[in-house]
């Protein structure tokens, strides 16, 4: 642990290094994470004449550019790595390696970050300058709340991603159930509509499904939408969560490792 | 002191079969054959520290297999694996301290960094002292003659020059244990002959035990004294080279020049050696003559040829 802890400000830079010689394939990806940007033109145009819910004009362009942001902050994508690296039999490299495999893939995820809020911070004083921060919550204790909720959706995305990419030592590939994954996301995250505009069974479901925990929460704190009290207990209940699926993903490799037999010789 | 124990080991593949066709993959959604593929079948040898070997075989005879279930990428299906003492299959973290695998076909390099890059990751991942890292570097850079090649990106680097890089970023912890698969894979004659000039000077400077398998039999010649040859997972031969050599080609081999620059050879058994000699020297006049054991391709191809096998050396 001690050593993995050690190396990993090298990994870091190494990711971030990898990440600008990507940078135009990078910045192509993440231009396919606009969706909230269409949800925007189209929600606000919708509420122009009449609040929907309890939701403005106003209140859905702070929350779709904030749903864009942590989008861009918490989203992990290193399933498709992990897929094609068990496939190619390159993974067979990271398994020398005195450091645990999912440090390496966690190191390359948070690595893009820093990239990822160089896309960000734009929209992000865009959301400042278009709402007069009138939905951005100024209060400090839930700003420490955001940044704690941020961390544990990366937590939670990564685990979740983790685990989807590690299930291609059982099947041939499985992108199928990440795309299943991704359609419960788009539902039940609050990535298309925010969750307090669905009836209240939908939203007592999404409550206890972890989709609403990868996106909707920080999203939520950020826009004022919870009280101190409410944003900390979904906060504990989010980080219960993301240990609960690191836990998971830690045992579930484990046991999946032994099925490794380096494809492609 | 054997460094590597290897007793009874066994490795099976699950291989899914299906035939080619729309059909047949139609029936395989609801009925999927297995069959049981025996990669390696019992197979036991031990190597001593310090050793160089080489390990032969037919393709699919279980070499590559056997690498990684001695460098623990793979778990064995029977049979106990001990490498530096070590269970490998644990995949401790001491025991990939001391090991190394370097796959001809595979890399490690970060592709679109410089392989400077990748020495400093693995400084990091393998906690090496910063002055050991830089003696380190120096030295190997020095014996493969790197020069600034380590400042461009690997994928504006040649095959062979990216191969010098892989076997740094492999060398750099100095690994007691090397596991070589094809090394030498695709690179040309001579930058073959530098790494197997500074893969013997490694094994003397560091006392390293070498495990090499390679299509090029001028590998195993100029690397290995002790060879050991396997066959659809048996262990066919655990032995001297030059033994085998004369074991499957007991006769010698006599190659004539003549002055118009023709050659000629000839085959004879050891015990008609000297009658032979005189008898083509007092023949037609000739530039050299010279008296060799039969190439090693040629053991091999007679080694499997009774089987009715490709030989690895192609």
């Amino acid at each position: 642990m001690s050593r993995t802890l050690k190396a990993f400000p090298t990994l870091l830079r190494i990711g971030l290094a990898e990440a600008i010689a990507y940078r135009a394939e990078f910045f192509i990806w993440m231009l396919t994470m606009t969706m909230p940007l269409i949800m925007l033109a189209l929600m606000s145009t919708l509420a122009e004449e009449a609040p929907i819910g309890n939701f403005d004009s106003p209140r859905f362009v702070s929350y779709y550019l904030a749903t864009l942001i942590v989008r861009q902050l918490a989203s992990s994508w290193m399933v498709w790595e992990m897929m094609r690296e068990i496939r190619e039999g390159t993974l067979s490299m990271r398994l020398l390696r005195p450091i645990h495999p999912l440090s390496g893939y966690a190191a390359e995820s948070l690595a893009s970050i820093p990239m990822r809020a160089l896309f960000s911070t734009p929209i992000a004083l865009i959301a400042l300058y278009a709402t007069s921060g009138r939905d951005v919550t100024r209060d400090p204790a839930l700003i420490f709340a955001f940044v704690l909720s941020v961390a544990g959706a990366w937590l939670l995305n990564f685990c979740i991603s983790s685990i989807i990419g590690t299930l291609a030592l059982y099947l041939d590939s499985s992108i199928a159930i990440w795309e299943l994954w991704l359609g419960g996301f788009m539902i039940f995250s609050g990535y298309l509509l925010p969750l307090s505009l669905f009836p209240p069974w939908f939203q007592t479901l999404a409550h206890v499904l972890p989709f609403s925990y990868l996106q909707a929460l920080p999203v939520e704190i950020i826009t004022g939408l919870h009280g101190r009290s409410g944003a900390f207990w979904e906060l504990g209940h989010q980080w219960l969560y993301a240990l609960s699926a690191l836990g998971a993903m830690l045992l579930f490799w484990q046991r999946a490792i032994k099925r490794f037999s380096a494809f492609g010789g | 002191m054997n460094l590597i124990s290897v007793e009874h080991l066994t490795k099976e593949y699950r291989v899914h079969e299906r035939p080619p066709g729309l059909m047949a993959s139609l029936h395989s959604v609801f009925h999927r054959k297995y069959k049981i593929a025996r990669a390696v079948d019992d197979l036991s040898f031990s190597i001593r520290s310090g050793e160089r070997v080489g390990f032969l075989g037919p393709n699919g005879a279980g070499k590559t297999t056997t690498l990684k279930v001695l460098s623990g990428l793979l778990h064995p299906t029977a049979g106990t694996v001990r490498v530096s003492g070590f269970d490998p299959r644990r995949r401790e973290h001491d025991f990939l301290q001391r090991i190394t695998l370097v796959m001809g076909q595979k890399q490690q390099l970060l592709w679109d960094l410089p392989p400077a890059d990748t020495f400093t990751m693995n400084r990091a991942i393998y906690d090496i002292p910063k002055q050991e890292f830089d003696e380190t570097l120096s030295e190997l850079s020095s014996l493969l003659e790197l020069g600034k090649l380590v400042e461009r990106p690997t994928r504006q680097l040649s095959l062979g020059e990216r191969m010098k890089c892989e076997l740094v970023a492999a060398l750099l912890h100095r690994p007691k244990v090397l596991f070589l698969d094809e090394p030498t894979i695709g690179l040309d004659v001579s930058m073959q002959a530098e790494l197997r000039t500074f893969l013997k000077k490694y094994n003397e400077r560091f006392e390293a035990t070498i495990l090499l398998t390679s299509h090029y039999m001028d590998d195993v010649t100029a690397l290995c004294p002790r060879v050991i040859v396997i066959d659809r997972g048996h262990l066919t031969y655990d032995g001297d080279l030059t033994q085998l050599v004369h074991k499957v080609r007991p006769h010698k081999r006599i190659v004539l020049r003549m002055h118009d620059g023709k050659q000629e050879t000839h085959d004879v058994a050891p015990s008609d050696l000297k009658a032979t000699i005189t008898r083509l020297l007092s023949g037609d006049p000739i530039s050299d003559l010279t008296v060799e054991d039969p190439p090693l391709e040629e053991v091999m191809r007679d080694l499997f040829a009774e089987r009715g096998d490709r030989v690895t050396n192609s």
